[in-house]
């Protein structure tokens, strides 16, 4: 049983690494901001989610458990809000996203 | 393990230290500079250190970086380039540096049980605290009774600094005021904050309250657990400038008004002091608190969260009013 749990753990540790580091290249190679923010919010919501779950099985029913739980619930509250919060902020500033251009239009018309 | 955590975060320190330095946006330096108080506690956490990173986290990456963003929205967003005196600030930046990492070889080794901090006075705290004051958290004996004297100066540098402050940005300028009221059409108060942005609000608000009851659990479970009246009023005054930040600033002055914010800054200062004095008038000596109560280790407990209350007090007040300096300044 431990030892299901404990593979089953470390399976979802490093499935939360995996889109981690997916996110982290996104950040870096993708284009614009708004590409560069949809990859860096995969770390924020299923990587972290993966990673806290993982920890979870790692911890049992206990108190850490419980803290886990909120620090996860505060994470799904948070990150998407300052995600939200980054892409208005620079929409209202005047950065607007990279579309098409390349076939001769125009986005703002 | 420790040591493998604590080299990769002193790398990462390093190359952030080095990018805030080269960053010319003060913006992206700003962020840079959150960041690298988020690294500080994570290291001060490592080291076993958990009241530190409190502070820390609440003060370096939370409210610093906010009163960097208000001083930024007062001046320009990108350094201006200085070519004069870069030869003498080299100069000096190394000798300095050189010196730095001379003075480390005196130091001790990491971990050393036979460390002047480990044979000490150490010891004699860890064995007598038990004793004399019946709490857990020795951080908490050694800051609050044990070295009573040192945390009252440094409450006394926090107040001295939020007065500094206040002399300097608290005051409108006199003779532009009546300018300022009819060039500057006056900004409503419902446009304030992000009154207009609905997610952000509404996260915010659902964040506010939790934030400010861990606040109270950190002031007054500093016995028992890491926090104290530091930790606390660092983080009640930065749920309450996130508030400051949701809804506006004139909402934030009408929940916690400028004359409650002199009294905490104050009255903390004072509260503190008083503690001593009283222990003083019940025939014990200066910030000795055994003679509070019938019962000496009472007493000890009594004092201490009398003095972290204070300290939380002025703490919090000191912030806040810093904060509302600079966020009033631009009005005028």
């Amino acid at each position: 049983m431990s030892l299901l749990l404990d593979v089953l753990s470390w399976g979802l540790l490093s499935l939360g690494g995996v889109f981690v580091f997916i996110g982290g290249l996104g950040a870096v190679r993708m284009p614009d901001l708004y590409t560069r923010m949809h990859a860096a919010s995969l770390t924020d919501t299923i990587g972290s989610i993966l990673i806290i779950v993982g920890v979870m099985l790692q911890a049992g029913a206990s108190l850490a458990t419980l803290k886990l739980i909120m620090i996860l619930i505060f994470l799904l509250l948070t990150s998407p809000t300052a995600t939200n919060a980054l892409a208005s902020a620079a929409l209202i500033s005047g950065n607007l996203p990279k579309v098409a251009t390349q076939y001769g239009k125009d986005p703002s018309q | 393990m420790t040591v493998f955590f604590g080299v990769f975060l002193l790398t990462l320190l390093l190359i952030v230290a080095i990018a805030i330095v080269r960053a010319d946006n003060l913006f992206v330096a700003v962020m840079l500079g959150g960041i690298f108080s988020l690294l500080m506690a994570t290291i001060f956490f490592l080291l076993d250190a958990p009241d530190v990173a409190l502070t820390e986290a609440a003060v370096g990456a939370g409210i610093s970086t906010v009163l960097y963003l208000a001083a930024l929205a007062l001046t320009a967003e990108r350094e201006k380039r200085h070519t004069v005196h870069q030869i003498k600030a080299l100069v000096v930046v190394t000798t300095t540096a050189l010196l730095v990492i001379f003075a480390t070889f005196d130091n001790v080794q990491f971990g050393d049980p036979t460390a002047p901090v480990h044979v000490h006075v150490g010891p004699w705290y860890l064995e007598n605290t038990q004793r004399y004051m019946d709490i857990p958290n020795v951080v908490t004996a050694i800051l609050g009774s044990f070295r009573g004297y040192d945390t009252l100066g440094e409450l006394f540098v926090v107040f001295t600094a939020g007065i500094g402050v206040l002399f300097l940005l608290g005051t409108r300028p006199k003779k532009d005021t009546e300018a300022a009221e009819t060039l500057i059409p006056q900004q409503s108060e419902t446009s304030e904050g992000l009154r207009n942005y609905l997610i952000p609000r509404l996260t915010g608000r659902l964040l506010v309250p939790i934030i400010l009851l861990f606040g109270l659990y950190v002031q007054f479970h500093g016995e028992y657990s890491p926090g104290g009246g530091f930790q606390a009023g660092a983080i009640i005054a930065a749920g309450i400038i996130l508030y400051a930040l949701l809804e506006g600033e004139t909402a934030a002055l009408r929940v916690v008004p400028q004359w409650m914010l002199m009294a905490l800054m104050a009255g903390g200062a004072l509260l503190y002091g008083m503690v001593g004095v009283v222990g003083m008038l019940l025939g014990g000596q200066f910030l000795d608190y055994s003679v509070l109560a019938d019962n000496p280790v009472t007493g000890q407990q009594l004092g201490i969260l009398l003095i972290e209350l204070g300290v939380g007090m002025t703490v919090s007040g000191v912030l806040l009013s810093i904060f509302h300096a600079f966020a009033a300044r631009d009005k005028y």
